[in-house]
């Protein structure tokens, strides 16, 4: 029974499922009308509806998230504001310079493939300075977490870009006729493509493996800088494309607001998913849990009427949390404690 | 001989000659380009003091716990919390000036308490520690407050509107008035405080500490060094100058609101890394950090005087500088290396 017990509770995902479910069951006392789903128009309406749909752009993130902190033991905290760089260039392109416009100026092709480049170009530099120039990642990617809404704005000319096209809004809204918001598929899509070929290729134990020891990686013959450039470019490539997301959902590009405070919410995923913060072995589909348990908590603050600025205080307490029952020496401490309480059982029943 | 200057020409001031030399020919191009606007005046270069005397007590704060190889980047939501304490606790709760700015020093003393001991103790990276803290401290403001409160308690309005005149340096302006040049109380707190955290690094056994465990934790183990104590007392000491910093913001902006002090963590990290201070611990001095502050100063007082620039021009600037200061010291680190092999 012990035995079952503990293979139960030493299961990867155990923590995030834990986690989820707590959320939903808070849901389900405080707010009985949480899972109910109703159709107006042949689409889909409810609050599971929302939080997954609103989740759609943190999933795209933390697998991003994920690889970055796997392979480099640090994390990408310029993804947020890569997101708004993104979404400026895209709109920039399809508006052509002016503030608002109700038909393109560029076909709406050449305005995502714009975004999705500018978000790998932003990855690859910050990939660059990691792998590279062997800057701490966060350090690295701080130079574009403070000059990414500055160029966003820079782009935008410090103005919100208005695309007030309705097929525009489609990435962001629903295709008519599918009952799903499009940002749910997009999220899965990229979810299934990420795992298939890490599972499918050896990509997914070279990162692990470089995460773990670069230097006995290399000696191995892998090449760690490249898949550290990598990951950092690929995770500058999900934010591009979680960028375009958020910029179809409001149809216009706001810099200073598009992908706010994402970074912290993706890291939290990671975190709350069972991966190590200090890199090596990881699990997408816990980050991908990770991600839908935030949305949940953030979608159930809500409801319960605290503000957006309140909200902050506690996801870091959810992450000091977190980080503390993680980090090696408190379980060192916990494991000193229930040793000597052990004993002092042991003591007690002779 | 030669060999001597080699060692007394090491990184460090290597990297600090570069800072003071750049700072110094952006101030001499400034007096040129904006002759006829007056930029030499005294003054202006005493308002790049005034401006910055809260930004110079956080980059000595986060000077310090760079030093130790960690990083604080909650310091600007901790001063927007701080400025909101000071507000609330004046307009709101009715308590004194003196009251107040004792509390958030003593609030300063217990957040850098928290930080320290989850880093230094329960080992988590301080990047994430910070980044919580970053986050809580922002919430928290909106908790005590949402909307913007201004401070009219008379006393603390007297600390900030007290002007002190300099001795020298007077000019008459064109409409004929004597000008004589100012300052504020705060920016003599600011500087007090830089001299202090200076010589606490450079005479007393804690600052000698701090070193040994940023330039080596392992060796500073094997000296016998409390590593986690003298990390957890960086921590505090960072925190204890936040609030110094914190309150010395709000006596220049006199008001509390949310969204105060955004970005301002990422201006003290640039200003210590542009200072010389190394990002993996070990090197770092104040009075670097000093000019750092001071050259991000003299860019925006660039952008004021040109008129046609955006704000935002602040920060792509600063990121620039970074980016070029961080990876000059990444060669220098590589170079080192290989000398070393």
């Amino acid at each position: 029974m012990n035995e079952k017990l503990k293979r139960i509770t030493h299961y990867r995902l155990f923590l995030p499922l834990i986690c989820l479910a707590l959320v939903l069951l808070v849901n389900m006392i405080k707010t009985p009308t949480f899972f109910h789903l109703s159709i107006k128009n042949g689409v889909l309406y409810g609050y599971t509806v929302d939080v997954v749909n609103r989740a759609s752009e943190l999933v795209i993130l933390a697998v991003g998230m994920t690889l970055v902190v796997a392979s480099s033991a640090g994390t990408d905290i310029s993804v947020g504001a890569v997101m708004a760089v993104a979404g400026a260039v895209c709109c920039y392109i399809l508006s052509g310079g002016a503030v608002s416009v109700n038909e393109y100026h560029a076909p709406w092709i050449l305005g995502l493939l714009a975004a999705l480049v500018a978000g790998t170009v932003c990855g690859a530099w910050n990939g660059f300075l990691v792998s590279r120039m062997k800057i701490q990642p966060m350090v690295a990617t701080l130079i574009l977490f403070t000059a990414g809404r500055g160029i966003a704005q820079l782009i935008t000319k410090g103005q919100i870009t208005y695309i007030r096209v309705e097929s525009f809004k489609l990435l962001g809204a629903n295709i008519p006729g599918i009952p799903l918001p499009t940002p749910i598929f997009i999220a899965i899509i990229v979810v299934l493509i990420t795992s298939i070929v890490l599972k499918k290729t050896a990509l997914g134990l070279y990162i692990e493996a470089v995460g773990i020891n670069p230097t006995a990686s290399r000696n191995v013959g892998i090449k760690s800088k490249q898949i550290i450039f990598f990951t950092y470019t690929f995770c500058g490539l999900l934010a591009g494309i979680a960028g375009m997301i958020a910029t179809s959902r409001i149809y216009s590009a706001d810099a200073n607001n598009i992908g706010l405070n994402m970074e912290l919410d993706a890291i939290l995923a990671v975190a709350l998913g069972g991966n190590s913060l200090g890199g090596g072995k990881f699990s997408i589909s816990g980050s991908v849990i990770g991600a839908y348990t935030i949305q949940a908590l953030t979608t159930t603050l809500y409801a319960m009427g605290v503000s957006a600025d309140q909200i902050p205080v506690y996801k870091a307490i959810v992450v000091v949390i977190i980080v503390t029952l993680q980090s090696e020496e408190f379980n060192r401490y916990m494991r000193k404690f229930s040793a000597r309480f052990a004993a002092r059982k042991a003591e007690v029943a002779k | 001989m030669k060999l001597r200057r080699k060692k007394a020409f090491n990184e460090t001031t290597f990297l600090l000659t570069i800072t003071i030399t750049l700072f110094f020919a952006m101030y001499i191009a400034g007096m040129i380009v904006f002759k006829n606007n007056g930029f030499a005046r005294l003054q202006v270069f005493l308002n790049l003091f005034i401006s910055n005397a809260s930004l110079i007590v956080i980059a000595a704060g986060m000077t310090v716990v760079m030093i130790t190889g960690g990083i604080d980047i909650s310091v600007g939501s901790f001063v927007a919390m701080s400025c909101m304490m000071l507000a609330h606790m004046m307009e709101r709760s009715g308590y004194g000036a003196i009251h107040s700015v004792l509390i958030v020093l003593l609030t300063g003393i217990v957040f850098g308490f928290v930080q320290g001991y989850l880093v230094s103790y329960l080992k988590i990276q301080p990047f994430i520690v910070t980044l919580a803290g970053m986050f809580f401290a922002r919430g928290m403001t909106a908790i005590i407050s949402q909307d913007m409160i201004s401070i009219k308690n008379p006393m603390f309005l007297s600390w900030a509107t007290h002007k002190i005149y300099l001795p020298f340096g007077g000019y008459t302006n064109r409409k004929g008035v004597l000008v004589i040049p100012y300052i504020y109380p705060t920016v003599i707190i600011a500087l007090i405080a830089l001299v202090v955290i200076w010589a606490l690094l450079r005479y007393t056994k804690f600052g000698r500490r701090i070193y040994a465990i940023g330039g080596s934790e392992t060796s500073a183990l094997l000296m016998g060094l409390n590593v986690r104590r003298t990390r957890l007392f960086a921590y505090i000491l960072d925190g204890f100058l936040c609030a110094i910093g914190g309150i010395l913001f709000c006596l220049n902006t006199c008001s509390g609101f949310v969204e105060q002090a955004k970005g301002l963590e990422m201006e003290a990290i640039a200003g210590a890394v542009i200072g010389g201070t190394l990002l993996t611990g070990g090197v770092g001095n104040v009075f670097g950090s000093l000019f750092g502050v001071l050259i991000k100063g003299t860019i925006e007082t660039f952008i004021t005087f040109q008129g046609t620039l955006s704000s935002w021009w602040t920060r792509i600037t600063i990121a620039a500088l970074l980016a070029f200061f961080i990876i000059l010291q990444s060669l220098l680190a590589s170079s080192k290396l290989k000398k070393r092999r």
